[in-house]
């Protein structure tokens, strides 16, 4: 019996109450929970639980040694009133995710689209070029030796050949570089999945819209596509900005692999790093906590933002 | 005029000349600055010492050599930790993982996808929903659960959170809502295979590019791990680990370093180059409708 049908009948018959039904049909299907079970119970401990646990924890003042102290509001008064470099991170996170975030959205899905009248073959090859540096672990501490402190770095080099520069450039220990030099280097390794799903979703759309679009008037490349194009790849233009806004947030590791940790003056001092700092080296796992809980809401609220503004496109 | 024709009807669409070459300007810089920092690694990592130390640096090769590969492997000699101990931690832990993570996520994908239960769509958007967040925010309060379980300072610690990853879930199930027909399903039903076997003989071999899909994301995730809050001892650190400490030695091991790297990264990209067809044909489900 088809599950349609099986609902419809149990719906219909009058002796059998909704929670009987559902008591019914988790014994009818229990194979299904056996076949979920082994994934959910790992994603329910180091996921679900992490979360809730942080948000717990952030009301307490817990070192791990000994047992948590409730103490309120207290972790978020100290947050926004007390931390002069979490306020610093929070401007620092909130820029580069501002300017990371939209930019790789928006280079994926104009090299997705550049690329999609290409032959496959050549269109696999430059497909590489561009996902390349997002797949490649540490690759991006190439970066450091371009950019080195010393006269053997490619940029010093080349600047003070031209005659450009007098002396070399501390690029990564200069609170006025690296700020912009990690934006770069995070865009370079930003064409990442949502890269792949706009190539995906763009071959999807369907070749006849094109010619009914010629046909109502559609005169350039442009309009075909803001008004065919991306219309029918909303599903990936979604799944896309999911995953660009939250690598945006997760590009602190590039930090501390070319800036050290801290970074110099906190000028590339993200919310990342002050959770790292206050979870893993002072454990202070109460406030660190807090830390996580604001950055979590941040993120969620950043993801329900763009999918209200997304789900305009083409209207 | 340029000219594309569509694939079924001879109609002519508007390319203007301009905006073609316009595309192919932006194209080819911007690929220029995504290719020339990895092609600089691999030239780094085949010049001998006087080349490398040349001012201003080359952006080619006069006398290629192995050196740098081969002093890798001696640098690697003097640490406390055989060289090789690194890289079997690192194979292993991403195996084991990936594999884990295929097995399982296919499994509860599957019930999630094909079977309808109580229960079934609420945990799917709870796994959705974690697609909105990075990992980090759970890392100091995963430390404390894993403490509870006494994982810290084993394989374990890295390989079991690696079995249930959110974005592998989620693609394969996607993949099975569009790709895995309910009547040829039904029929195996009605033959009386069971729904175990019905997941593994039917459904599993229809979906073959979200399998290769996940093998890569999950692959070059674990692949590219560094130092590990999980991890203390020196014995079961990664390969990546070790690279940054020799990267971490300095200019005078700028060869070695970009050799190394090179390494790391080959992997993940043949691994890319081979299954690139079927992980685009598993992104075509990706798409999020609500």
């Amino acid at each position: 019996m088809s599950q349609k049908t099986a609902r419809k009948k149990a719906v219909a018959r009058k002796d059998m109450s909704k929670m009987q039904w559902t008591l019914k049909e988790i014994k009818r299907n229990w194979v299904a929970y056996l076949m979920v079970a082994p994934y959910m119970l790992i994603f329910t401990c180091f996921t679900v639980i992490p979360v809730a646990l942080s948000i717990l924890i952030s009301f307490t003042d817990f070192n791990m040694l000994e047992l948590p102290k409730i103490v309120g509001l207290d972790n978020y008064i100290r947050l926004f009133l007390d931390d002069d470099i979490f306020l610093l991170a929070a401007k620092n996170t909130f820029i580069f995710a501002a300017i990371v975030g939209p930019a790789s959205y928006i280079m994926s899905l104009m090299v997705a689209w550049f690329i999609n009248e290409l032959s496959p073959k050549i269109r696999a090859i430059v497909t590489l070029i561009f996902y390349a540096p997002s797949i490649s672990g540490q690759v991006y501490l190439v970066w450091g030796t371009l950019f080195s402190s010393d006269a053997y770095g490619w940029a010093n080099a080349w600047l003070m050949k031209f005659g450009i520069i007098n002396a070399e450039i501390n690029f990564f220990q200069d609170a006025d570089w690296v700020m912009p030099l990690c934006i770069i280097v995070a865009l370079w390794t930003s064409l990442g999945t949502s890269f792949l799903s706009f190539i995906a979703g763009l071959q999807g759309v369907d070749r006849a819209l094109f010619e009914a679009g010629a046909v109502d008037g559609i005169k350039n490349r442009w309009q075909e596509l803001w008004y065919i194009v991306l219309p029918s790849m909303k599903p990936q233009l979604m799944f896309g900005a999911i995953m660009s806004i939250t690598s945006s947030f997760g590009f602190g590791g590039i930090v501390t692999a070319l800036c050290g940790f801290p970074s110099v003056d906190y000028a590339a001092h993200t919310i990342m790093h002050h959770l790292e700092d206050y979870g893993s080296q002072r454990f202070e796992i109460g406030y660190s906590s807090t830390i996580a809980v604001i950055l979590f809401l941040v993120m969620i609220g950043a993801n329900m933002l763009v999918k209200k503004i997304l789900s305009k496109v083409g209207e | 005029m340029a000219k594309l024709r569509t694939r079924k009807h001879k109609v002519v669409l508007a390319r203007s000349v301009g905006g073609d070459m316009g595309i192919t300007v932006m194209l080819t810089i911007l690929g220029i600055f995504m290719f020339l920092p990895m092609y600089y690694v691999v030239i780094q990592s085949f010049k001998p010492l006087d080349e490398l130390w040349m001012f201003p640096p080359r952006f080619y090769v006069s006398k290629p050599t192995f050196k740098n590969y081969t002093d890798l492997f001696s640098l690697m000699d003097t640490s406390v930790v055989p060289f090789t101990r690194y890289i079997f931690n690192t194979v292993f832990t991403s195996v084991a993982g990936t594999f884990g993570n295929l097995f399982l996520s296919s499994l509860a994908a599957y019930a999630m996808a094909k079977i309808k239960f109580p229960g079934g769509r609420g945990m799917f958007k709870l796994v959705r929903t974690s697609l909105m967040f990075h990992q980090t925010v759970t890392a100091v309060t995963s430390f404390i659960l894993m403490s509870a379980f006494q994982i810290i300072d084993t394989y374990w610690a890295i390989i079991i959170p690696a079995w249930a990853t959110s974005l592998g879930l989620y693609l394969m199930k996607q993949f099975m809502d569009t790709h895995v027909n309910d009547s040829v399903l039904e029929s195996a039903r009605l033959d009386g295979a069971s729904e175990l076997k019905t997941f593994w003989v039917i459904a599993m071999p229809m979906v073959k590019p979200a399998w290769l899909t996940l093998i890569i994301y999950s692959f070059q995730d674990l692949w590219n791990r560094g130092a590990s809050i999980y991890i203390h001892s020196e014995e079961l650190k990664s390969f990546n680990y070790a690279i940054q400490q020799i990267t971490a030695g300095g200019i005078k091991r700028a060869g070695a370093s970009a050799a190394a790297t090179v390494i790391m990264m080959m992997v993940p990209i043949l691994v890319f180059v081979i299954s690139q067809s079927n992980i685009i044909e598993t992104m075509g489900s990706s798409g999020m409708k609500d």
